[in-house]
């Protein structure tokens, strides 16, 4: 397909009408290819020049004194680099479209479909770094922005809790859902027009990875704790909210062992850098299973937060829309008084630097399959759960504070 | 943090209540083919005791689980007395559930496993059912619900107002010989209690058969590994 190898397009001022008329077509009848046409004396023509009538051509309107520039040095080589792209586009469509959502996935294949989705929506997806795992691995967060410069945003996180499998793949289904919303869903396209989206799909990396390699079970960090042979913390009672009160233990062993400090799991440490640092989050949102539960603050106190009543009846407009589409029941109300007391809580110490519409969800089932939910009901889950954070979503862009 | 007088249903201390009570009818009308879940809390009041201790009074839905999302709902009512907590001994439960005599469609079904496991060759052994991925096999259904059965037997046994208890997953399932005319299964099961989210781990042996149902003989809890591999064994 080398036709043209080298083609100059040159841009020739007219000064003369009768060159146009006549003599110009007359001398070179093949290989000219004209890309502006409708002529006049005060008006640029554009002109596609074959290689191997190059130098004559300039050396033609040189005598002549018909000025021009050269707009492009290689259009071959422009084409072929837009052939790539569009063909390392269809592909990315494609791995994308054939990413496997109703199936869990290792670490590794969920952060080549990070990419994948990155690369396939430039304009609207960046992947953001806010540090490393314990074990050094990297913590991605996909942001959703339309523009602007560090709008007011909304953070959900999936898989703090490396066991609850159908957040990690539920995560991934509504990034996806979000990129191919944008600009068709009216809801999704008023929020992100306004608003910025930060999406992390596995909080706890270095959790995530040890179910598959070696405890389906895991649920902590996998940081060592001096003096202990067991290992981990439980990132969701190391956050400064009540750190150390009841509802966490001091026992390194423990499944809610809160860490030796709070903030100590790099994890953690990580969000609330980036979201202090960032410093216009209007809502968070924590994605857990199971138990079909959406919760608001506060988990270390059963003390009514100040903003009880409107969290409570957002929470209900929340899970109507998320019953409406399967019938799955879900309760609210707040982390205390719903599960348990529980100090150390994420959404407890977002609500307490300011960020209002903080919000945790228990995703599917009730106990039949607790943590080990079939993955035929991924996307179920994940249709249901998305209607139910849209909602929350939309509240908070039309709600600003 | 003991509520008394009327409680709000969808909060923990009624729903733990509730779930004692969903232990307690496991245990006299699960099977292989019929196993319970909780559904609702319609109704829930707490008071203490005279001889220490806290007594609940429920009104709540359960499910047959083995009969999907779709089955119907069965509506119960229970009283559950938690001794104080010194006697160190399980809850005690009252139940009444409407129509549950009615439900015996699974007899055939029942009769039918037992017939194809009671003979003398059969050993069925298994592992992690479900497994990473949720998958439980046809065959090994209605071995998970006898284990989360049996399994109801520990569960209620351990239960307080400080727990929370589900089965997470059968870590084993070993057939042992056929004893007077019960299939005998030892199982290693994994529990798991939501206010410590601890799973805890416990091997058991069981007898089941159409006619006496689930008995639990023997139970071992098992220390988990610090290091908490794969449970031993």
């Amino acid at each position: 397909m080398r036709l043209y190898l080298a083609v100059f397009a040159l841009l020739a001022a007219v000064h003369c009408e009768e060159l146009f008329s006549g003599s110009w077509k007359r001398t070179w009848k093949s290989g000219l290819d004209f890309w502006t046409h409708g002529f006049s004396t005060e008006r640029p023509v554009d002109i596609r020049v074959p290689q191997s009538s190059l130098y004559a051509v300039k050396d033609f309107l040189k005598k002549n004194n018909i000025p021009f520039t050269v707009m492009i040095n290689d259009v071959q080589d422009l084409l072929d680099k837009e052939k790539a792209e569009m063909v390392g586009n269809a592909k990315m469509e494609r791995n994308t479209k054939s990413f496997n959502f109703a199936a869990y996935h290792d670490l590794e294949t969920l952060y080549s479909f990070m990419d994948t989705l990155v690369a396939s929506h430039p304009n609207l997806i960046s992947k953001v770094h806010i540090g490393n795992s314990y074990e050094n691995r990297p913590m991605y967060a996909l942001k959703f922005s339309t523009g602007g410069v560090s709008r007011p945003a909304i953070w959900v996180d999936a898989g703090i809790h490396s066991r609850e499998w159908v957040t990690q793949a539920s995560a991934a289904w509504i990034a996806n859902k979000i990129a191919s919303d944008y600009g068709v869903d009216p809801s999704v396209t008023s929020v992100l027009g306004q608003m910025d989206i930060y999406l992390m799909i596995v909080t706890n990396p270095d959790g995530y990875v040890f179910t598959h390699t070696n405890n389906r079970m895991w649920r902590k960090t996998r940081s060592v704790n001096s003096g202990s042979s067991c290992r981990g913390a439980d990132p969701n009672r190391n956050w400064d909210a009540g750190f150390g009160g009841p509802g966490a233990s001091k026992d390194p062993c423990s499944e809610s062992y809160h860490g030796p400090f709070a903030n100590s799991e790099v994890e953690v440490k990580n969000v609330v850098d980036f979201i202090t640092g960032h410093g216009n989050f209007k809502s968070f949102i924590s994605m857990h299973s199971y138990s079909q539960l959406l919760m608001y603050p506060y988990g270390y106190t059963c003390t009514d937060v100040p903003d009880k009543s409107e969290l409570h009846s957002v929470g209900t407009a929340a899970i109507e829309e998320l019953t409406s589409l399967y019938n799955t029941r879900y309760q609210v109300g707040s982390i205390c008084k719903i599960i348990y007391q529980a100090s150390g809580g994420s959404i407890d110490w977002t609500y307490n630097i300011g960020i209002k519409y903080s919000f945790a969800f228990e995703l599917r089932d009730t106990g039949f399959y607790g943590f080990l939910l079939p993955a035929n009901q991924i996307i179920p889950t994940a249709e249901e759960t998305w209607l139910g954070l849209k909602y929350i979503m939309q509240y908070v862009r039309n709600h600003p504070y | 943090m003991a509520s008394t007088g009327d409680l709000e249903p969808t909060h923990y201390p009624a729903r733990r209540a509730a779930t004692v009570a969903l232990h307690y009818l496991n245990t006299h009308h699960g099977s292989p083919f019929r196993v319970f879940g909780l559904q609702q809390v319609h109704k829930a009041s707490a008071e203490d005791v005279a001889a220490g201790g806290r007594k609940y009074k429920l009104d709540f839905s359960v499910t047959d689980w083995a009969s999907g999302s779709e089955g119907p709902a069965l509506r119960c009512s229970a009283d559950v007395l938690f001794p104080q907590t010194e006697r160190h001994s399980g809850p005690e439960v009252q139940l009444r559930c409407e129509a549950l005599q009615q439900i015996n469609r699974t007899a055939q079904e029942e009769h039918a496993f037992y017939q194809r496991y009671i003979s003398p060759d059969s050993a069925v052994s298994a592992r992690d059912i479900p497994d990473s991925y949720g998958n439980v096999s046809e065959e090994m259904q209605p071995f998970w619900r006898l284990a989360r059965v049996a399994a109801s037997f520990i569960m209620l046994r351990e239960s307080s107002e400080r727990t929370e208890f589900n089965m997470a997953q059968v870590a084993s399932v070993a057939q042992q010989g056929s004893s007077e005319e019960q299939l005998m299964l030892e199982f290693v099961v994994l529990l798991h209690d939501f206010p410590s989210q601890e799973i805890i781990q416990w091997k058991l042996l069981a007898s089941w058969s159409p006619d006496r149902g689930v008995r639990v003989l023997q139970t071992e809890w098992q220390p988990r590994c610090p290091h908490a591999t794969k449970p031993p064994n």
